[in-house]
This record gives structure tokens, sequence and C-alpha cells, in this order.
């Protein structure tokens, strides 16, 4: 008897070990899928921290407000755009620096960013008024500066490890001790053209270069996208070609984004001889690329109009053109709309075909129009991550979180569509 | 110009539109029995006529016109100057000409370029002003004789819904002519690089120096394309990737599909597509400055000697790029298993994680190894992750901590300021890229139709 209950026993506690060991398995997984996606979380957190954590300072610019003396000697009032401005600048520097030694001018007027002389100048043409009295400007600092004003290079460092002698710094605290530096929000950012120079360079050249880019892309890729859509779905007899079509639309929304740029180089500037890094050229690749995309929503959207609509329309009399034209067309623009959108996100964010085309000029104006080189925005983001002034590494994340703040509003923009639009039957 | 004529363009349509449609509206009124279509077809008739040729013909003017415009100029040059000239000259020439006619004049330049700018001036606008009087002369004939066919019995409507069912046709073809021009651009430039370098260097050689080639009579100025190390570099950071995005994508999916309540289902999904959201360019940021530097410093704690554009740099973030497809197409495929499948495992006492591994699973992986070709296809095109944070230099290893380069690193360097299209520098971009193109289509197909014949399976 009692060789039985100890067999059972034993089958129970065996039984019972494997339950645990069964268990254990389960929550291992459990905790294996819990790791996997707080991993995935952590790493987009640390993306985005880092990205804002650096770029957070360039939505702010260091300012000196400088009183420039225009004398009449250094400019003409007849044709002040030929004054001397290097030494009005300078002028301008001695006076606000006490105690400064003329051999130190040249080092000092450094403080002030190097097109301080053209911003006068502009000033000055714009109002001539002011030649004979003392024009009061508030001018970016340069780089340098900037950075040790933003903590971002610490001032406390030996002196042979930054890019400042203490002699400069001490310009700077005297300019400090005025009160004449600030650090207002940085509206050059998103206002200024490009520049070889961080303290003064903005996105706006690229903004606008992405405006006219997305918006070629937008003209060519929706109404054949929707055209081609409607065809697949509702006209095309099921037969090999629309096969081949349709396997084809699906292969092409996966080529690598950069064979895109191959094809725009080879065909549209090779062949057709379009201007390099124009607009025009890239919405261009960027609408083949969307192309995909707008075709496979679309289809999905017309899938979703329910056959009783059609088969109404068509009762009283509607031809086939005129069931999808007047009914189905209208009930699916919603979801049309919304992939669309999507697609135009994706487009915005594409870096690689835009560089092929030469969308990565140095361009310090913006495009006139869609035929003038211009830059884009990630790609200008891809040119300021690679130029070697500290300045440009904050200016980078700012331009990311601009990109970023662009893709919000579109995907916001979509989200709202579709809640907002979005037909239940 | 261009944009004036556009413009011209839509108005005369327009105009055309109401001219047409005014007349439907007088057959309407004057016998309402017998007028085939709604006055509005009518319109949409005359305006189509009027709007589409002219469309058409100053779109293919443009296109064509500078070709046209430089065989002109090149055959005007003086034959001194074009005489057994290379096509890479005749190009720097007409550049040249073009410059001096836009008023971008740098030092002197000669008195036939000088010429050359004005006859090229002087054919602009001569080609300009001859598309406007075409364009306008077609629509205005157009517009004359659409109207003078129509009658109340004439069908408007038929013939309206006609070409937009060809237009529709075209748009659909217009994926294959993508398709069509990618192999085609891209099999005529590398046939053309095949010519200088063979094949067999190409896909065989240990050496690749694209830069040396630049002039043809360097030492070493051939020999220096062997593509094995640009491959090599491509699979090694590839699979850095795949084993980053794998088992996280894998895992979350599992979790997801089987742990997760519906809440935290459409807070981490949402998270999740936010990663495939973020443009690759921010991701190839983010691998510079602050990943690599951390790997660099971490390879130091160990005293390895890492080299600041490490393969895991770049490798890596490519990785956390690729988690939301991994996760995204095995969920699909784990939901797409049938559910009396799953309940039956779990009713017969088993445990949700043996569901998962011994039933979902097994039934899954067709789709889930279809999603992760996928992805590999997604890895191996990136672009800008590699330019950004990869090497490029190529060297033939798998140190993951070593410095490689890739093959879109290799087209985007190679393509980049240059565009010179007979050296074999540039051509060679072209020869990466069709094999990009093969290997990553070749990938696609295989998955899609292991995706698709999954799925018919159970549905």
């Amino acid at each position: 008897m009692t060789d039985m209950a100890a067999t059972l026993q034993a089958q129970k506690t065996a039984a019972e070990a494997m339950r645990k060991r069964r268990y254990a398995a389960d929550a291992r997984l459990r905790w294996y899928g819990r790791i996997a996606i707080s991993v995935a979380i952590l790493l987009l957190l640390t993306l985005l921290v880092t990205i804002s954590a650096g770029g957070y300072k360039a939505f702010i610019q260091t300012h000196a407000t400088i009183d420039f003396p225009i004398s009449e000697e250094l400019v003409d009032r007849a044709d002040p755009a030929k004054g001397d401005w290097r030494a009005v600048v300078r002028n301008g520097i001695e006076a606000a620096i006490p105690g400064i030694a003329a051999s130190e001018l040249r080092k000092a007027q450094q403080i002030l960013t190097n097109n301080t002389q053209f911003f006068v100048r502009d000033a000055v043409v714009a109002d001539p008024s002011v030649i004979g009295k003392t024009l009061t400007m508030r001018v970016p600092v340069s780089d340098p500066y900037d950075q040790m004003q933003k903590g971002v290079v610490s001032r406390h460092l030996p002196e042979e490890r930054r890019r400042l002698t203490d002699r400069e710094i001490e310009w700077f605290d005297a300019l400090a001790s005025q009160g004449r530096i600030s650090t207002p929000f940085n509206w050059g950012l998103l206002f200024n053209a490009d520049s070889r120079f961080p303290e003064i360079a903005g996105l706006s050249g690229a903004i606008v270069g992405s405006f006219y880019a997305l918006m070629v892309c937008f003209l060519i890729s929706f109404p054949v996208g929707i055209a081609a859509a409607v065809y697949l779905e509702e006209f095309a007899p099921k037969n090999r070609i629309t096969d081949i079509i349709e396997v084809n639309i699906n292969n092409l929304a996966a080529v690598p984004s950069i064979v895109f740029g191959l094809l725009g180089l080879a065909v549209f500037l090779q062949m057709f001889g379009l201007p390099r890094s124009a607009p025009l050229v890239g919405g261009m690749v960027l609408s083949l690329m969307t192309l995909p995309t707008i075709i496979i929503v679309t289809r999905a959207a017309l899938k979703s109009v329910p056959p009783s609509i059609r088969e109404a329309a068509a009762g009283i009399g509607a031809s086939p053109h005129q069931v999808i034209l007047h009914h189905v067309l209208p009930l699916a623009l919603p979801g049309i709309l919304t992939g669309t959108i999507i697609g135009l996100a994706q487009a915005l964010g594409e870096t690689a075909p835009l560089l092929l085309i030469g969308m990565n000029a140095f361009i310090t104006s913006p495009p006139g129009g869609v035929m003038e080189a211009s830059t884009a925005l990630p790609t200008q983001i891809f040119i300021w991550a690679d130029s070697p002034e500290r300045g440009f590494v904050a200016r980078t994340s700012a331009g990311i979180m601009v990109l970023l703040g662009f893709l919000l509003v579109m995907n916001a923009i979509a989200i709202f569509l579709r809640q907002r639009l979005e037909r239940r039957w | 110009m261009v944009g004036y004529l556009l413009t011209t363009i839509l108005l005369l349509s327009c105009v055309a539109f109401w001219v047409g449609r005014s007349a439907g509206n007088k057959f309407a009124a004057k016998s309402a029995q017998s007028t085939h279509s709604l006055p509005g077809y009518h319109g949409a008739f005359v305006a189509i006529w009027v709007g589409l040729p002219a469309l058409v013909l100053v779109l293919l003017w443009v296109l064509f016109q500078n070709n046209v415009i430089n065989g002109l100029l090149v055959g005007s040059l003086p034959d001194d100057l074009t005489a057994g000239a290379s096509p890479a000259q005749i190009s720097l020439l007409i550049a040249e000409v073009r410059n001096v006619a836009a008023g971008q004049i740098f030092g002197t330049p000669s008195p036939d370029i000088v010429a050359a700018a004005e006859r090229l001036g002087s054919w602009q606008s001569i080609s300009a002003w001859a598309m406007v009087v075409v364009a306008v002369s077609i629509m205005l004939l157009a517009m004359a004789f659409t109207r003078a066919r129509l009658t109340p019995a004439f069908r408007a409507r038929n013939r309206v819904e006609n070409i937009l069912s060809g237009l529709m046709i075209l748009c659909s073809i217009a994926a294959v002519l993508t398709t069509l021009g990618i192999i085609t651009s891209l099999l005529y430039e590398s046939w053309a690089f095949f010519k200088i370098v063979p094949p067999a260097d190409f896909f065989f050689g240990l050496n690749w120096e694209p830069q040396i080639a630049i002039r043809a009579d360097q030492v070493a100025g051939n020999g220096a394309f062997g593509a094995v190390p640009v491959f090599v570099g491509t699979i090694l950071i590839a699979t850095i990737a795949m084993t980053v995005a794998t088992p996280i994508g894998l895992y979350t999916a599992i979790y997801l599909v089987e742990y997760a309540n519906e809440r935290t289902r459409s807070i981490v999904k949402p998270i999740l597509e936010m990663l495939a959201g973020v443009p690759t360019v921010v991701y190839g940021f983010f691998a510079v400055l602050t990943v690599a530097p951390a790997i660099r410093e971490a390879g130091g704690l160990f005293g390895l000697a890492t080299s600041p554009n490490s393969a895991l740099a770049a490798g890596g973030v490519m990785g956390i790029m690729i988690i939301p497809f991994i996760s995204s197409l095995s969920d699909d495929a784990l939901r797409a298993v049938p559910r009396s499948l799953r309940d039956g495992s779990l009713a017969m006492g088993a445990t949700r994680a043996e569901t998962m591994t011994r039933v979902l699973l097994p039934a899954a992986l067709p789709g889930i190894v279809g999603g992760i070709l996928l992805a590999l296809s997604r890895a191996i095109g990136e672009t800008m992750i590699v330019v950004m944070a990869a090497g490029l230099i190529a060297s033939l290893t798998f140190n993951p901590i070593d410095s490689v380069t890739t093959v879109t690193v290799q087209i985007v360097t190679l393509l980049i300021g240059d565009t010179a299209f007979d050296s074999p520098k540039t051509l060679a971009a072209f020869a990466l890229g069709l094999v990009l193109f093969l290997i990553t289509l070749a990938l696609n197909v295989v998955a899609l139709r292991v995706v698709r014949k999954y799925r018919e399976q159970y549905d």
C-alpha cells in the first residue's frame, strides 16, 4: 500500500514539476515578448530624445545688439550700396567694446557673423536716412560664441582645448555686461536660406524645394494613381496582362528607392536633358515611387464601397462610367485622400533618389520655380549632417525636428480625415 | 513660357467645354426626345479634344526641344571644335554655350562660342513661339471641328467614356513603363560598363577602388572594379540588421498576438509604426551622432580597435528601422492561422507558449519567412543609413566592428557631383544598381509569392 502511495506521490511531484516547467516556459515567452517591445520602444525614445536634446538649442540663437555709426566718409549718400561696410562694422565693434586695441579689432569683429557687413548694408540701402546717424541692429553672433553662450562648449575648459581664447571671451563678456547679448527664438532657422555659416543657416530653401517637389509629385501621382486603380479594380478584364500589371505594381512598391534615383538620372536628366537639382525632376521621381502606394490604397478604398451602391446606380440606368464617377469614387474619396497623404509623407522623407538627381546642391536662396536648382528638407539635413562646424550638429537635429513636425502634421491630417469622413456600411 | 501656355490650354479647354455644353443645351431645348447625351458630355467631348492633344504636344515639345537644339548646335559649330571630340567633350561644349547664353560668363569665351550662344538664344525663342503658335492653332482647329460634329443624335457620352477608358489604361500601364524604364536604363548603362570592364572582373574581383580609374592611363586604372568586397559589406550589414530586427520583431508579434490585451495592442502598434515612419536620413544621423560613438567607446572598454564607421553601428540602426516590418508581417501571418487550431490546442490543456511554438508558429512559418525576406530586401536596398554611417572604403572583412561599404553607398558616392556618362566610374554605379535591383526583385517576388500562397490556404 505504501508503495502505491509512494508511486502516486512520485507521479504527483513529477507532474507538478512538469507543470511548473511548462508554466515557467509560458512565463518566459511572455517576458521575452515584453522585453522585445520595451527594447523597441526604448530605442524609439532614445532616438527622439537624442534628436530633441541636440536640436532644441538651435531654436534659439545668440544675438548681439550693436550700434553701427554710419559715417558719411564710409558710406556715400548717392550710392549707399558701395560703402566700406567692413569698416562700418569695425567701428561698431570698437565703440561697443571698451578698451579694445586697434590691432585686436579684426579678431573681435569675428564675434559677429561673417555676413554682418551685408546685413548692415541691406538695412542702410533700405533706409538711407540713417546715413550720418547711428544704426542699432541685432545681428547673430558667430558660431563659437553662440555655442559658448548656449553652454554647448564650456568656457571653463583649458584655453588650448577651446576655439575661443580668454581674450575673446573677455570681449564677449564685455558685450554681455552691457546687456547687448540676447538669445531670442531663432526665426532664421525657418526663414533663412542655407549658408556656410551655421549661425545664419536656415531651412527656407529646403522647405520651398520640398513643397515644389511634393506638389509635382501630387499633381502626377494622384490623378494617374486613381485612374490606374479605377481601371484595374472596376473595368479591367481578369487576364494575363492585367495580372502582369498587378504583380508589377506590387513589386514596384518594394523596389529600393535608390533605383528610382538611377532611373531619374538616366531618363529624366540624361535622356530628356531636364535641369539637374530641379524640384520638377525630384517630384517626378518621387511620384513614380508614390504611384504604387496610391494605386494600392485606392483599390482598397474602391473595394470597400458596397456593391449595393453600384447596383442601385446601374439599376436606374447609369453607364458603368457614371456609376464609378458619380457614386463609387466620391464614396471612396476619403480613403483615397488618406492614403495619398500618407504616400506624400513617405515621399517627403525620402532622400536617396534626390541625392542622385542632385537635389543636395548648396543653394543660398529659395528656388523661384520648379525648374530652378534647390534642395529638399531631407537632403538639407544630409548636407548639414556632413558639415564640420559644431553649430551644424544642433541645426541638423533642429532640421530633423522640423521634418518630423511636418510628417506629424501630415499623418494627423490623414488620421483626422479617416475618422471624420470614413463611412461604415 | 510653358507655364503661360499650360494656363492657356486650361482656359481654352474651359471655353471649349462651355461651347460644347451650350450646344448640347440648345439640342436639348429644341428636341428633348431625340438627344442622345446630356449637355455636359457634349462639353466634355469638345474640351477633351481641345485640351488633350495640345497638352501632349507641349509635353513632348518640352521634353525633346533640348535634344533637337543640341543636335542643331553641334551641327552648327565649326568643324575644328567638334571634329574628333568625344561625346563628353561635346556635352562640355554645349554646356559652355548654354552658360554663355544664360549670361553666366566666366573669362572670355571664344567668338565661335559667343556666336553659337546667340544662335542658341534665337533658336530657343523660335522654338518657344513656334510651340505657342502650333499649340494654339491646334486647339482652335480642334474646337471648330468637334463643335461642327455635335448634333442631337451625336453619341457624345460614349465617345467621352471611351477616351476616359483609354486614358485609364494608359495610366495603368505607367507602372509597367516605370519598371521597363528601370530595367532598360540599368541594362543600357551596365552594358556600356561591361564593355569596359569584363563581367568576370566585376563579379569575382576582390579589389574595389573605383576612384583610381578617373584617368585611363593611370597605373591600376584597370581591375579596380571587383565588386566582391562591396557585396560582402552589404551582406554583413544586412545580416547585422536582421540579427537585431528578427528576434525583437518576432517576439513583439508573438506577444501582441497571444498575450497582449486589446488596449496594449492599440498602444504598442502605433508606436511601432512610428519606427517605420521616421525618415531614414534621421536614422543615419542617429547612427553617426549617437550609436557609432557609443560603440567606439564600448569597444575601447574591451580594448578593441573599433572603426569610427563600424558595420555594427550602421547595421544595428538599420535593424531598428526594420523591426516594424517584421513585427507587422509576422503579426499578420500569426493572425491568419485559423482560430480553431489555436482554440483546439488551448482546449487540450496546452499553455499559450506551447500553442504558440507548436501550433501557431509552424502554421504561420511560411508567412513569417516571407516577411523576413521582404525585410531583408529592404535592408539590402536601404541607402541613407549606410551612406551616413557606413564606410566608403571597400574592405573584404566579416568583422562587425570594422568599416565596410555597401552597394547603395557606392552608388551614391560614385554618382554625387559627377554627370559624365562615359567614365567607367559613373557606369559602375549603374552596374551595381542592376545587381541591387535584380537581388531585391528576386527576394520580393519570392516573398510576395510565399506570403500570398500561404494566405490562400486558409481563406
